[in-house]
């Protein structure tokens, strides 16, 4: 299979720490094969910046296989690059054409601090999990995998929405950086189940009452979400969402 | 859960945004049903009317006690929708202090789902205009003309409109009104049912088709009315 080599000018954004402002830096990258992943590239560049004696570009990454959720790069406008229904480390270079240029930026949302270049602090996803994205069960010996019937259509939804591998695109794509997308898809994965149903109501309130606190704006229907989620959770998710709130915090006892 | 609690979380201001939504598209479609009355005068019903049925419908809305009382409803809706549109607006744009460089732009969304407060503002600005050439004459001054059917003497709206719809003017205020109403609609009728938490797939595809003909029908009827006076359709 033939490749063909890519020169490209990348405008990264580079920023020392949370503190500091932050700045576009602009790099040569030369001979990029197009079979290469974005990442790939970025790997290249950072060989080249570490020979030279310079800073690398910092960024998230981890499994490489697009189910991990750790890469987030806002490339030219877009969350995850121009693909769909990809992640960055998917995203491979037969995308662009030599001579392109290529804007790199991190997620921005005052709920993910910029850690340092384009690795940004997630850490309120996982206070929202911990708020409320969990299920009672027994311990001891796991039960038979099959002693709790579930309805295919339920089960499918269900699995839809745990698809979800929490990247944070949908809070970078929002014009309110909202974390709705990521809630109804956490929320829904376990109010569709039997297994969710101990927890339906405080688990809603809760991690809403958490996403409110961590800083992320409201959910105005715009679908921005939905059209640059690497896994294509639906919008469906969360009109559900919306649902379970207005029905457990109108019929909360207290 | 409080109310306190509850109606301050982003999700219950989102349900106070829907349910005065809702309430007001109900209210367009009273308000438009009532104004469609002047096309009677139209030469294909009855060329004769010169506004007679209109002006009983809107005697009839200024002096029935239930509708007055539905009027301080309907104000008090406004004024909600209004207020926490605007404090959801600056609430969200401050949950990003720093932007991006290259927008997703309509990539992702449609323009007007992402101006909603823009096409607000300027529905306020002419919803400002318009009460001022009515309702303020009609509930305040008493400065209209009046026109007596069956010995009941009542104001004359149909004169006021046309006498107000003479200046080109006016009616082009009234048009761009009804243009930003339409995609405000657009956007704001389906996002309601959204908010409300309608997620059935069969439902959704009725409400976003019906949004959508409600968008392009309701500000179209509006729409017409001004056209059709300045351009003598209806006298």
């Amino acid at each position: 299979m033939s490749s063909n080599n890519l020169n490209l000018t990348l405008k990264v954004w580079k920023q020392k720490n949370s503190q500091d402002k932050g700045q576009f830096e602009t790099y040569q990258v030369k001979d990029i094969s197009d079979e290469m992943s974005f990442l790939e590239m970025f790997d290249v560049l950072n060989e080249k910046l570490i020979a030279e004696g310079k800073e690398p570009v910092t960024f998230d990454h981890d499994c490489r296989e697009g189910i991990c959720g750790a890469c987030s790069m806002y490339i030219d406008g877009k969350p995850h690059g121009p693909w769909l229904a990809n992640t960055v480390c998917q995203l491979h270079m037969r995308a662009y054409k030599d001579g392109d240029t290529v804007t790199v930026e991190p997620w921005r949302a005052n709920a993910f601090p910029v850690i340092k270049d384009l690795m940004v602090d997630r850490s309120a996803f996982d206070r929202i999990i911990q708020a409320g994205g969990y299920i009672s069960v027994n311990t001891g010996n796991a039960q038979d995998a099959n002693n709790i019937p579930i309805e295919k259509q339920l089960a499918d939804d269900s699995f839809a929405a745990a698809a979800c591998i929490g990247c944070g695109a949908c809070v970078a794509a929002c014009k309110n950086s909202s974390a709705m997308l990521f809630l109804s898809a956490k929320v829904s994965h376990l109010a569709l189940l039997p297994q969710g149903a101990i927890e339906r109501k405080t688990r809603v309130l809760n991690m809403i009452a958490q996403m409110d606190a961590e800083g992320f704006g409201a959910c105005t229907n715009t679908g921005a979400c939905e059209a640059v989620c690497p896994k294509e959770i639906s919008l469906t998710n969360i009109a559900r969402l919306n649902q379970e709130y207005l029905l457990a915090g109108l019929t909360a006892e207290k | 859960m409080k109310w306190s609690e509850f109606f301050t979380s982003s999700i219950g201001k989102k349900f106070v945004m829907s349910l005065t939504g809702l309430f007001l598209i109900a209210f367009l479609i009273v308000h438009a049903s009532i104004n469609a009355c002047i096309f009677a005068d139209l030469p294909v019903f009855d060329a004769n009317d010169n506004g007679e049925i209109f002006n009983k419908a809107a005697h009839f809305m200024g002096a029935t006690i239930l509708i007055r009382i539905l009027e301080y409803g309907l104000f008090l809706f406004f004024i909600l929708h209004i207020y926490q549109g605007y404090l959801l607006t600056v609430q969200n744009k401050s949950k990003r202090s720093v932007g991006y460089a290259v927008n997703l732009g309509n990539r992702g969304s449609k323009w007007y789902s992402r101006s909603m407060a823009l096409l607000g503002t300027l529905i306020l600005l002419f919803l400002i205009l318009h009460l001022g050439h009515f309702w303020v004459k009609a509930r305040f001054l008493h400065n209209l003309a009046p026109v007596t059917y069956n010995g009941v003497e009542m104001h004359d709206m149909f004169a006021e409109m046309k006498m107000v719809f003479a200046q080109p003017w006016v009616v082009i205020v009234y048009v761009l009104g009804c243009i930003s109403l339409a995609y405000h609609l657009a956007h704001g009728f389906q996002s309601a049912f959204r908010t409300l938490g309608v997620h059935n797939n069969r439902y959704n595809i009725i409400l976003t088709s019906l949004g959508y003909g409600f968008a392009i029908i309701v500000p179209l009827v509006f729409a017409l009315m001004p056209i059709a006076m300045y351009l003598g359709w209806v006298a």
